[in-house]
């Protein structure tokens, strides 16, 4: 197994719990660009200000699948402030530990969700 | 869980038989070349020997042969050390070990760009030398995609400008992934200068070779004592190079044949099991173990690591896992797409893989593809 992502990573990355695509989204935030080899999108749903559910389609690095998925989960059940506040450093210490080269997943990951509350909020 | 390894451009096994050689040069016969007494000379007649076997691999004099320390040694002296600061011609699809030496050479570099198939034109090449055109460096074959270049005619063609000049364009070539299946013959290439590296070939890593043909000048890089004519300052690293001398002389060329055969098979197998696989680079003009292929909907590293949690370990074509988050420079030079590019995979088998390793590749690699694509909804 590779040493290279952390056992709570890997998981993540071969069974994300949180994937597919949301046919009654209220809000699908769309970031990442093929330059940089990830490109993610991050549903929500949402009801009485927060978010009821969740779920992404990323094409990407095991990184990027696994920062999606741990993602989805964090925001899951919180209000959309609190949704936008959650750091890279929260989300990397759920994940145990993230190579150094990889935390721009988790800023990438992040900034899907921003751009979904944004859409919704801009409704 | 059985491991497969399809990873030989990056490096190779090293042979039990290279092994044994090299086995008595670390403690029993640990002697410096440069001392006077037995000790020393028995390393100076094991070092001799190993350059006699290289070349007699590249149909050179000894005396034309320089161990450095590695493959990037060899070619920062050939482009900062023959070069001369003069104006360098190369491709857009060198490796990096001659690419930055280029970027810190003084004089100014001209990238040749490659046809999509991977490949320079030779006229190409020779449109852009000029008057003050000292060198022309192209690799042998790319370590990406496998695509073997006109050496051969580049350097035919050089030869006749040469002619006619008074001072001479060198031509290197880097033949690092070249050696295990084509010949490296200096005199049928017409090269001046050619890079070898020990552990591409079922050698050890820690020792290159620099052919350097009688007559041309080459500068230091580094600066020290006299070793390897002042070019390779520093006490020889003996055991490794007894070591490589040991596998250039094993080196058998009717191996590409079988390599050639299961490469074929990868590439028919999965491009007819898997929709949207393409092969990157020309199929014809390339190395016999070189597999390297575009999948759309996927990125590169999430295949490698899904490939490595099943044990086959292989290399993206993407520069995704380093601190660059661009793609691929030879991908994007022979025209891919930034997506097409970080989806690509590369496959490199080797003188050992069975065709038992390759149909487990084969059979794990289609529900991989559907999972991730899944998830990329792509």
């Amino acid at each position: 197994m590779s040493k290279y992502y952390s056992k709570e990573v890997m998981d993540r990355f071969m069974s994300p719990k949180y994937f597919g695509e949301m046919k009654d989204a209220d809000a699908v935030g769309l970031v990442g660009n093929p330059r940089c080899g990830d490109e993610m999108e991050v549903y929500i749903k949402v009801r009485e200000g927060k978010v009821e559910s969740a779920s992404f389609r990323t094409l990407g690095c095991a990184a990027a699948i696994a920062t999606s998925d741990v993602v989805c989960e964090m925001i899951t059940g919180k209000s959309l402030e609190e949704a936008v506040s959650i750091t890279e450093k929260e989300m990397v210490d759920k994940l145990k530990d993230l190579p150094h080269v990889k935390v721009h997943c988790a800023s990438l990951a992040l900034e899907g969700v921003k751009e979904a509350v944004k859409k919704y909020e801009g409704k | 869980m059985k491991k497969i390894y399809l990873d030989h451009a990056a490096t190779t096994p090293v042979k039990e038989s290279v092994i044994e050689e090299m086995q008595p040069f670390f403690s029993e016969r640990f002697g410096n070349p440069s001392s006077v007494h037995r000790f020393g000379q028995e390393a100076v007649m094991a070092i001799d020997k190993a350059r006699k076997k290289v070349a007699h691999f590249l149909g050179a004099k000894e005396r034309e042969v320089v161990f450095t320390s590695s493959a990037t040694e060899a070619n920062n002296l050939s482009v900062l050390g023959a070069a001369g600061g003069g104006h360098v011609v190369t491709s857009s699809i060198e490796h990096s070990a001659v690419l930055n030496p280029c970027k810190m050479s003084s004089g100014s570099v001209t990238q040749v760009p490659v046809s999509s198939e991977g490949v320079l034109r030779v006229e190409d090449v020779l449109k852009e030398i000029r008057s003050d055109t000292t060198l022309v460096s192209v690799m042998y074959v790319n370590n990406e995609i496998g695509t073997v270049q006109p050496i051969a005619e580049i350097g035919k063609a050089i030869g006749e400008i040469n002619k006619k000049r008074k001072k001479k364009i060198l031509f290197h070539t880097d033949a690092v992934q070249a050696a295990n299946y084509l010949s490296c013959d200096v005199s049928e290439l017409s090269v001046d200068l050619l890079t070898l590296s020990g552990h591409k070939i079922y050698g050890p890593k820690g020792v290159g070779a620099l052919y350097i043909r009688e007559g041309v000048t080459v500068s230091p890089v580094m600066y020290g004592a006299s070793h390897e004519r002042g070019l390779h300052p520093g006490t020889e690293n003996v055991p490794a190079i007894v070591g490589m001398g040991k596998a250039v002389e094993e080196i058998d060329f009717r191996k590409g044949e079988e390599v050639k055969r299961l490469r074929d098979k990868v590439i028919d197998e999965i491009t007819s099991s898997i929709s949207g696989v393409t092969l990157n680079g020309s199929r014809e003009k390339r190395i016999p173990n070189n597999v390297n292929l575009a999948f759309e909907g996927v990125e590169g590293e999430s295949l490698l690591i899904s490939l490595d949690s099943e044990g086959i370990a292989v290399s993206t074509g993407s520069a995704c896992a380093s601190h660059s988050l661009s793609p691929s420079h030879v991908l994007l030079a022979i025209g891919l797409s930034d997506r097409m590019a970080h989806g690509s995979l590369r496959i490199s088998l080797g003188n050992e893989t069975t065709e038992e390793e390759v149909d487990h590749l084969i059979s794990k690699l289609p529900p991989i593809i559907k999972r991730l694509r899944e998830i990329s909804g792509r």
